[in-house]
């Protein structure tokens, strides 16, 4: 198994490094990171821009460029900022928490509900509690989520100005400063979690519910869960150990999938709740035609997607005990 | 049995027309697919809701009073009969801003799948049916496509081009179509090894003729139901673009830049923020839904649980 995750990283080096390649000429496509400083009145002058463009290696050609980026980031350098001071690598660095325990959060609470509903409107198949799942579930899908947060964050205001207390936190990953002990901050970091993660979870759920349900439905009309019933089982075991587990399998794939849709649906949330994360940094680097940080951020979502598909595809071994990673 | 005249043909036990075993009329593929369709009820209600939304965006649009971007006198009105969405802190009536949107995401979406279709199924089934050396380069290319970010990259060829609808469109089509060609190419690949397929081949078939002839028409199915979805795919991204300023920019609109510009005033003026996310939803659902529709329509055995 230790093999197979190792080969599986190996193979995927080739992959980040063409791709990283192609964000970074399409970056140096998108538009001149010297705007702002053209835009400038008074004119700056010439000898300014020209060490701008030094500094930023504007003018060296685009392979020589690129391959000297990547060599500094071997060397945790990720090359220089269109923003002087910003260095991209600890920029990246104190984001990455900040969009991973939510993405991580996000996707259990999605999985548990998926898995809950799923389940449930699968053994109640035609219910009322089955169509009206299914429709909240096509409204979800359909539902921009940029809206749905920005909903979820009027109903966080108006809750706290119907209390007359902060209640729940709208703004920000946490509090600015942070308050004092341990417990205190977790609480904090928690409390600005919540609007957050149901935004994030609430996208991944729509369509894991309705997947986890037809995976479901498969199961528990195949041969060997009657024959289980038939047995004698209680339903309870014919339910979870047979029917579930099996159905479950399926699932880890399509998680591993979405796992890019996730990174993507992140940077939405962060910006409608004004958190500091990888997504925000996105946002900001590509406003200022700023290469290499769109670059290194690339990088690192990209590895954050492979790992979490490695995760999801060593998971797979232990739902299905017939996958054995030789 | 003094009528008896033909015992070599007996009649059927109750024959309504003793003709009618000729005058049947046979049902077309085509036939059969409408006719699941229509009476698919979910997706039915979503066809007339969505023609009525177009017709709504593209005739009663244009016929409006206001035009999109114009300034009326009543400025933060909420929904009355002269304005039915109110209207914004500059005066603009929402009906018309909200309208407008409506046809910018529609056309950005048509387009994008119209566009993401045609490449994406002509790239998989050419990869498909061909296999070999070609498959493999074909599908490394479109695999590339798919590992990149999609907001990421789509943002920023985005903000480079500027915000002209049909750019915006270019743009998402351009990643959208390795999904495309991925299904087709599976489709193909399904299809190339069947019977009728290498019947055709027997009978000196070009490949033209076999893909044009054979291939294409059994495909359409899932072609068909992959393109709904990605109109509805499309509208979410291009919205969520335009809302991050990266998609079409004033004095275009689209649906996206005006809940962008509503959720500031969203405790004053709800009104501004609520119609456009409504008509996102009411496309996506509908379309959705349609989609849903056709996929049991072409394959009703799909959705069917074996018993």
């Amino acid at each position: 198994m230790l093999l197979y995750a190792v080969r599986r990283i190996v193979i995927s080096i080739p992959i980040l490094l063409v791709s990283s390649f192609i964000v970074f000429w399409l970056g140096t496509l998108s538009g001149n990171p010297l705007t702002p400083l053209l835009l400038r009145n008074p004119p700056p002058p010439q000898s300014v821009l020209d060490a701008e463009a030094a500094r930023l290696h504007l003018d060296e050609p685009l392979v020589p460029r690129y391959l000297a980026w990547l060599g500094g980031v071997f060397r945790g350098d990720f090359g220089p900022s269109v923003i002087a001071t910003q260095d991209i690598g600890e920029e990246l660095a104190t984001r990455f928490w900040v969009t991973m325990r939510l993405i991580i959060v996000a996707m259990i609470v999605a999985l548990v509900l998926a898995v809950l509903v799923g389940v449930y409107t699968a053994v109640k198949q035609y219910s009322k509690s089955d169509y009206a799942a299914t429709f909240i579930g096509f409204l979800f899908l359909a539902m921009p989520s940029f809206w749905l947060a920005i909903l979820l964050k009027q109903g966080g205001i108006d809750f706290n100005t119907i209390v007359g207390d902060q209640v729940i936190y709208t703004i920000g990953a946490s509090s600015i400063p942070p308050p004092d002990g341990l417990l205190a901050r977790v609480a904090d970091v928690a409390g600005h979690m919540v609007l957050p993660t149901i935004a994030l979870a609430l996208i991944s759920y729509a369509a894991w519910s309705r997947f986890t349900r037809a995976s479901m439905l498969e199961t528990l009309n195949s041969d060997y869960v009657r024959l289980a019933r038939a047995k004698g089982l209680p339903r309870r075991t014919v339910m979870f150990r047979h029917a579930l587990r099996t159905a479950l399998i399926p699932l880890t794939t399509v998680t591993a999938l979405d796992m890019a849709t996730i990174l993507g649906g992140a940077v939405i949330t962060e910006t409608v709740f004004q958190w500091r994360g990888l997504g925000d940094f996105l946002i900001e680097s590509i406003r200022q035609f700023d290469t290499y940080a769109v670059t290194s951020w690339l990088l690192i979502s990209a590895t954050i997607v492979i790992v979490l598909n490695l995760v999801a595809d060593l998971l797979y071994g232990v739902l299905d005990p017939r996958i054995r990673y030789a | 049995m003094p009528d008896a005249i033909d015992t070599t043909h007996p009649r059927p036990a109750a024959p309504a027309d003793p003709d009618r075993e000729f005058t049947v009329e046979e049902r077309s593929q085509a036939q059969l697919v409408l006719r699941r369709f229509l009476q698919h009820r979910a997706a039915m209600v979503s066809l007339v809701v969505l023609v009525l939304l177009v017709l709504l965006a593209y005739v009663v649009g244009p016929l409006w009073r206001y035009d999109v971007g114009q300034i009326t006198p009543d400025n933060s009105a909420p929904p009355s009969l002269a304005h039915p969405f109110g209207t914004d802190a500059v005066g603009k009536d929402q009906f018309a801003q909200v309208l407008g949107g409506t046809r910018t995401s529609l056309q950005v979406s048509v387009m994008v799948a119209l566009l993401a279709t045609f490449v994406g199924t002509l790239w998989g089934s050419i990869a498909g049916y061909f296999g070999g050396w070609v498959d493999t380069i074909m599908m490394r290319i479109a695999d590339l496509v798919l590992t990149l970010p999609l907001i990421a990259v789509a943002a920023m060829l985005a903000h480079n081009l500027g915000g002209t609808w049909y750019l915006i469109g270019l743009v998402i089509a351009g990643l959208y179509w390795a999904y495309v060609s991925r299904v087709a190419r599976g489709v193909v690949l399904s299809l190339r090894e069947k019977e009728f397929i290498e019947a055709a081949r027997a009978l000196g078939a070009s490949n033209t003729r076999i893909i044009v002839r054979h291939l294409v028409p059994n495909a359409l199915g899932s072609i068909l139901v992959n393109l709904t979805i990605l109109v509805a795919l499309a509208i979410l991204l291009e919205t969520a673009l335009s809302y991050l300023g990266f998609g079409v920019q004033v004095p275009d609109t689209s649906l996206g830049l005006l809940v962008n510009e509503a959720q500031t005033a969203l405790t004053t003026r709800p009104w501004l923020f609520y119609f456009p996310g409504l008509f996102i939803i009411i496309i996506a659902l509908t379309i959705n839904f349609i989609g849903d529709g056709l996929r049991d329509a072409f394959d009703p055995q799909q959705t069917k649980v074996r018993q």
